[in-house]
């Protein structure tokens, strides 16, 4: 078990080094950062004095070493756009996003794993018909669309629901919480849909098509042969055996979460990482950007290693070796 | 050639597909996306690309069947005078030729990669796919985000405006290809150690030779499912991009350009400028994903 | 129990002088990247800053001066300007104000990092004089220094040795400085809260020095909070569902829908910033064009084609939806130096337009590529898209590059462009301001042509501009009459319009709309 885990955290170290090697590469020559800080006003000598001291005249190698050096410590020095260490903004930011992430999640989870157990046993009703229908145009519409048809409906036309940002956040500690107060409940709503719904009609048509799966095995049919009542033999065996892949998926499925978060952050103006990032996208935020990126790949690095675990004490034929093609 | 035809009319799968409406249905639209794309610069109402046909005083005009709307302008006309229909008729085009060549391009480069890992096995197994997990844990949209911006800050912004769209297919492309080569790699695997492979080896076809002539339109019916299902995804990456502004160069809008621009003006009544866009796109995404999802319960006959 | 109960007292006590408890949210598209008053002279910055900070000088709500924490203010000398300082003023944090504190003040907007330098380049220094007296002392006589001087902000020289901001906003300093979400004024608000991008709170200052004054007396606003929302269509849904009361910058395609809502009012004045066309009339071959060896817009018959192919009425109707002031000159009538009889167009004449090109060895035009910045001015990537459809038709083939300002401003910087729209805001009031920045040739001197990117140079303009500068009454009234008829004459620019900015707010909410597109909280009211 040890060995398992040192060997998949050293896979891991590789993939780190070479994202932050392309965040860095990418992000290095982008925008004009100098021009930034400078403002509309400056002379040749106040411009190359800054850059000389912001190092950017530097090789490039010498430049990523630093930036390796210092992102090992959390220290990605200061945005070039607001003046204040990068490791403070993401940590302001982050609640946001991680509140929206988690409520997406559990959303689509207790919506869609139901969806997916009834249309998997009840394959010709017409409820089922609806679900499928309605996963098709799930998975067909565009994040933003969906983000803007619900503003547009329930935040300008009815008037519901607020259309932008958290609401009131409570402070615990470090941690910035919506989920405390009644407009940081409602603030969440919109924005939670959004976010969940493609996870929703994933979740679904995953579970629908392992528990079509499942009710051919011979087990199952051994199971009913042996004249056990149908409740037992969908929930007892059929569900939970569906369950392993559903619990890998919506790990997996966490990271796009996050990565879509983007998308809907910016729709909502939900003030969380991946709006910090587009926004840094857009003044070439160097420092910024490089870290979110890091800070993204460690994340879905994380969850990897999370789900392979998780994988080797539920599946003990993985035990032996990971011979096995990918689901 | 008349055979072959005679033999897809007679197959079980021109027979599953008379048998579902939907299905039908959704090839009609699809096909009608296509065709009016492709055939846009002969069809298309208006050239919304020549500058000198645009005149400020048409802009902002409602949709024909509205009271201030013009005939000439079916869909209306956005803030600068530019036909909406044919905007979008154009703009599918972009769409549909990013969303091709992207899924043709991460076609090529899966197949590939997963026939060379599921044949030769080994070290390049391996390794082929660790690189696949390891991407496969990022979702695609954040890869294509992501090599579009390495491709972006590497080229000059003269020189990358001029090959933007390339840039888009190929950021798209990569951040779809594991999934072919998993699917490949996994029928190679299969047919590998069927005999008629066996005995192909045994008399010494060389493993190139057998890989392509045997192995090959052997996994090719999941490849095409996997396609068929990965178009409407490429269509919609692009979307996303072009709607995050970091897709393809405004000179040669998509829909997802389109919609982007059109969202200004949604809540200012101008509600035709985003919708129409948003409607294709959707109509062509929808289509292609139910011709995907009939594809695939046709050709794996346990679900039927 | 018994520091309790004194607490419960004191806010009695309090409770009873204070107006009662007003909140006005409010929303822009921008957040202020830092809250250092010399760092960044930025509009978005000092939108909320000018709450919090006062400078020596204010404006009044027509733009004019009017004292602030100076009480009056003298040129004694051609080069030294006295000003008398208000006595009994404090700092939010208890500081008492003294001339220390404007002496300070000024040298450090004068530093190397600070980005106000344009408001203080005439000043040698300043020094006090008596206590409250601190005289300006200026390299060459300076007619218009309180006009600059009223855009610097003073601070409080203890505090900022205390807290190791002595300097503008270095931002070199590797670690994060005081002064970037701190803030010590002597103003009408002081900060509560600041997180960036997210909100910032400021609250009354019940002590401030001008809640007498008779502009501010109305005011009853006690709490202000800032949430910048970068998305047009979010923005403005907020604001009709009611979760903020005021945006300062609406989108002019909302405008409509605002005015017919219920319980929404929309303000609706001239910006002192005038949005034109420059180009490089300079380089013998221009960079980005397909005519080899020679540089078309180098003659004066294309400039006018050019110019005179351009429909401004459309663009005014279509485009910016009548929310615009057409223009045919480069800063608008509040800008001193404005003369009526000079701001004519060229009439718009597509014919006109191809004979010139014609006769300039151009029938069949050429191609060039426009640089347009795309999220700077109100619609400036719309009204280049429109004006390169206008120019197709006399047969001008521009490709539109258009740009975030980031990417946008450093391009123009390096004359690395062909031509390009720019939009030029008149802070100071007076038209020295645009024609030494904008048309002096450049020679070095501090401030000639800094924004001159096309490199236009005439002798005559130069002089002109020199006697601006030295001169004042008749002469320099007489100088700037004569550059505007040059302007006309040789096509530097094409000018286009004046900005217009709609300030919207739900009907409970009052404040007076200001031309520097700045909202002065202390004159609000809160229904």
């Amino acid at each position: 078990m040890f060995a398992f885990i040192v060997s998949r955290i050293l896979q891991a170290l590789p993939v780190l080094l070479s994202v932050a090697l392309i965040s860095f590469a990418m992000f290095a020559y982008v925008g004009d950062p100098v021009a930034i800080m400078l403002g509309q006003d400056y002379t040749q000598a106040q411009r190359d004095a800054l850059v000389a001291e912001l190092g950017l005249d530097r090789p490039f190698w010498v430049q990523f070493a630093t930036f390796i050096g210092n992102a090992a410590q959390g220290e990605f020095g200061l945005s070039y756009r607001l003046s204040r260490p990068v490791a403070d903004l993401i940590a302001e930011r982050a609640p946001a996003t991680l509140e929206l992430a988690f409520t997406a999640a559990v959303l689509a989870l207790l919506v869609g794993v139901p969806m997916g157990v009834y249309t998997g046993l009840y394959r010709n009703s017409w409820l089922s018909r609806f679900f499928l229908t309605f996963s098709l145009i799930g998975v067909s519409l565009p994040t933003f669309l969906i983000g803007i048809l619900l503003i547009l409906v329930f935040a300008v036309w009815l008037g519901w629901l607020p259309s932008f940002g958290r609401g009131d956040t409570v402070r615990l500690g470090a941690w910035t919480t919506g989920f405390l107060t009644v407009s940081g409940l409602k603030a969440l709503v919109l924005p939670a849909i959004t976010l969940g719904l493609f996870q929703l009609t994933l979740i679904m048509r995953l579970v629908r098509a392992e528990m079509l799966e499942v009710l051919r095995a011979d087990y199952i049919k051994f199971a009913r042969a042996r004249g056990l009542p149908n409740r037992a033999v969908h929930f007892g065996h059929a569900l939970k055996n569906t369950l392993v892949p559903v619990i890998t998926i919506v790990g997996l499925q966490l990271g796009a979460i996050i990565a879509f978060a983007i998308v809907t952050e910016t729709v909502f103006q939900w003030p969380g990482m991946g709006l910090l990032f587009i926004q840094s996208v857009g003044a070439a935020d160097i420092p910024v950007m490089s870290a979110y990126l890091l800070l993204i790949s460690l994340v879905f690095v994380t969850i990897n290693l999370i789900v392979d675990l998780l994988y080797y004490a539920v599946d003990p034929r993985l035990r032996i070796g990971r011979g096995k093609g990918g689901h | 050639m008349a055979e072959t035809l005679r033999r897809f009319f007679d197959s079980d799968l021109w027979f599953s597909f008379t048998r579902s409406p939907v299905t039908v249905l959704s090839a009609i639209v699809a096909a009608i996306c296509i065709l009016g794309a492709v055939f846009a610069p002969w069809i298309a109402p208006h050239n919304p690309f020549d500058l000198a046909s645009l005149n400020l005083i048409d802009a902002f005009k409602p949709p024909a069947w509205t009271e201030e709307g013009a005939r000439d302008y079916v869909l209306g006309t956005d803030d600068q005078g530019r036909d909406v229909l044919s905007a979008i008729m154009y703009g599918a085009r972009v769409s549909l030729l990013v969303g091709i060549s992207a899924t043709v391009f991460a076609t090529l480069l899966g197949v590939s990669l997963g026939l060379l890992a599921g044949y030769v096995g080994g070290a390049i197994d391996s390794l082929l796919m660790r690189i696949c997990d390891i991407q496969l844990t990022f979702p695609s949209i954040l890869v294509a985000l992501l090599v579009d911006g390495v491709v972006r800050a590497v080229l000059p912004r003269e020189v990358h405006a001029d090959i933007a769209l390339f840039v888009v297919i190929f950021a798209i492309g990569i951040s779809e290809w594991p999934k072919f080569a998993r699917t490949v790699r996994g029928s190679t695997l299969v047919e590998r150690n069927k005999e008629y492979v066996q005995a192909a080896r045994v008399i010494g076809v060389p493993k190139a030779r057998i890989m392509v002539s045997h192995v090959l339109p052997n996994v090719i019916g999941p490849v095409l499912v996997v396609a068929t299902l990965n178009l409407g995804l490429a269509i919609l990456s692009e979307a996303t991009l072009s709607f995050l502004g970091v897709g393809v160069p405004p000179t040669q809008p998509s829909l997802g350009t389109l919609i982007r621009i059109g969202n200004d003006f949604l809540f200012s009544g101008e509600w035709w400028i985003t919708i129409f866009p948003g409607v294709a796109l959707i109509a062509m995404v929808l289509s292609v994903n139910l011709l995907g999802d009939w594809l695939r319960d046709a050709l794996n006959p346990k679900l039927r | 129990m018994r520091k309790l109960l004194m607490a419960a007292a004191l806010g009695l006590a309090l409770g009873a002088g204070m107006v009662e408890a007003r909140t006005v949210r409010w929303s822009a598209s921008g957040d202020p990247n830092t809250m250092d008053p010399h760092s960044q002279n930025l509009g978005t910055v000092t939108m909320v800053l000018q709450q919090i900070y006062d400078p020596l000088i204010q404006r009044t709500q027509d733009l004019g001066l009017a004292p602030g924490l100076a009480t009056r203010w003298e040129q004694v000398e051609p080069n030294r300007w006295r000003f008398w300082l208000r006595e009994g003023v404090k700092f939010h944090e208890g500081q008492d104000f003294t001339a220390e504190d404007v002496v300070f003040s000024i040298t450090r907007a004068q530093a190397p990092t600070s980005n106000y330098g344009i408001f203080v380049d005439t000043i040698d220094r300043a020094v006090q004089a008596e206590p409250f007296v601190v005289d300006v002392i200026t390299r060459v006589p300076d007619p218009i220094l309180p006009n600059k001087i009223a855009s610097v902000f003073i601070m409080s020289r203890a505090w900022s040795e205390q807290h190791n901001a002595t300097r503008p906003q270095n931002t070199r300093a590797r670690e994060e400085m005081h002064t970037v979400r701190a803030t010590n004024g002597t103003g009408a608000f002081r900060l509560q809260t600041r997180e960036p991008d997210v909100r910032t709170i400021l609250v009354r200052n019940n002590d401030w020095w001008g809640w007498q004054e008779p502009a501010s007396r109305e005011g009853n606003v006690t709490e202000i909070i800032y949430r910048p929302i970068s998305s047009d269509a979010t923005r403005i849904a907020a604001l009709l569902s009611g979760e903020i009361d005021f945006v300062l910058d609406p989108p002019l395609q909302d405008l409509n829908r605002l005015r017919a809502a219920q319980g929404i009012r929309v303000l609706e004045g001239p910006e002192v910033r005038t949005i034109f066309l420059a180009m490089d009339v300079h380089r013998d071959e221009l960079l980005y064009s397909d005519v080899r060896g020679r540089n078309p817009l180098r003659d004066l018959r294309v400039r006018q084609a050019l110019y005179q192919a351009i429909d401004i009425q459309a663009i005014h109707r279509t485009t910016m939806r009548g929310q615009s002031v057409v223009t045919g000159t480069f800063f608008p009538p509040q800008v001193n130096g404005y003369v009526q009889e000079e701001d004519v167009r060229l009439p718009y004449d597509q014919a006109r337009a191809r004979a010139l090109l014609a006769e300039a060895g151009y029938p069949n035009g050429f191609g060039i590529t426009l640089d347009c910045p795309n999220n700077r001015y109100i619609n400036d990537e719309q009204i280049c898209q429109a004006i390169v459809a206008m120019w197709a038709r006399v047969g001008v083939r521009a490709q539109l590059n258009a740009m975030p300002l980031n990417l946008f401003f450093p391009k123009i910087q390096r004359d690395d462009s062909s031509i390009y729209l720019l939009g030029w805001g008149v802070p100071t009031l007076d038209a020295l301001y645009s024609f030494q920045s904008l048309l002096r040739s450049r020679d070095g001197g501090q401030g000639n042509g800094i924004w001159n990117y096309g490199r236009y140079s005439n002798p005559r303009m130069d002089q002109l501009i020199d006697i601006m500068v030295n001169q004042s009454g008749e002469a320099r009234n007489n100088a700037i009459r004569e550059a505007l008829r040059i302007y006309r004459e040789d096509v530097p620019h094409i000018p286009l319009h004046h900005q217009m900015i709609p300030w919207a707010m739900r009907s409970n909410f009052q404040i007076p709309h200001m031309a520097n597109n700045q909202p002065y909280f202390r004159w609000a009211r809160m229904n």
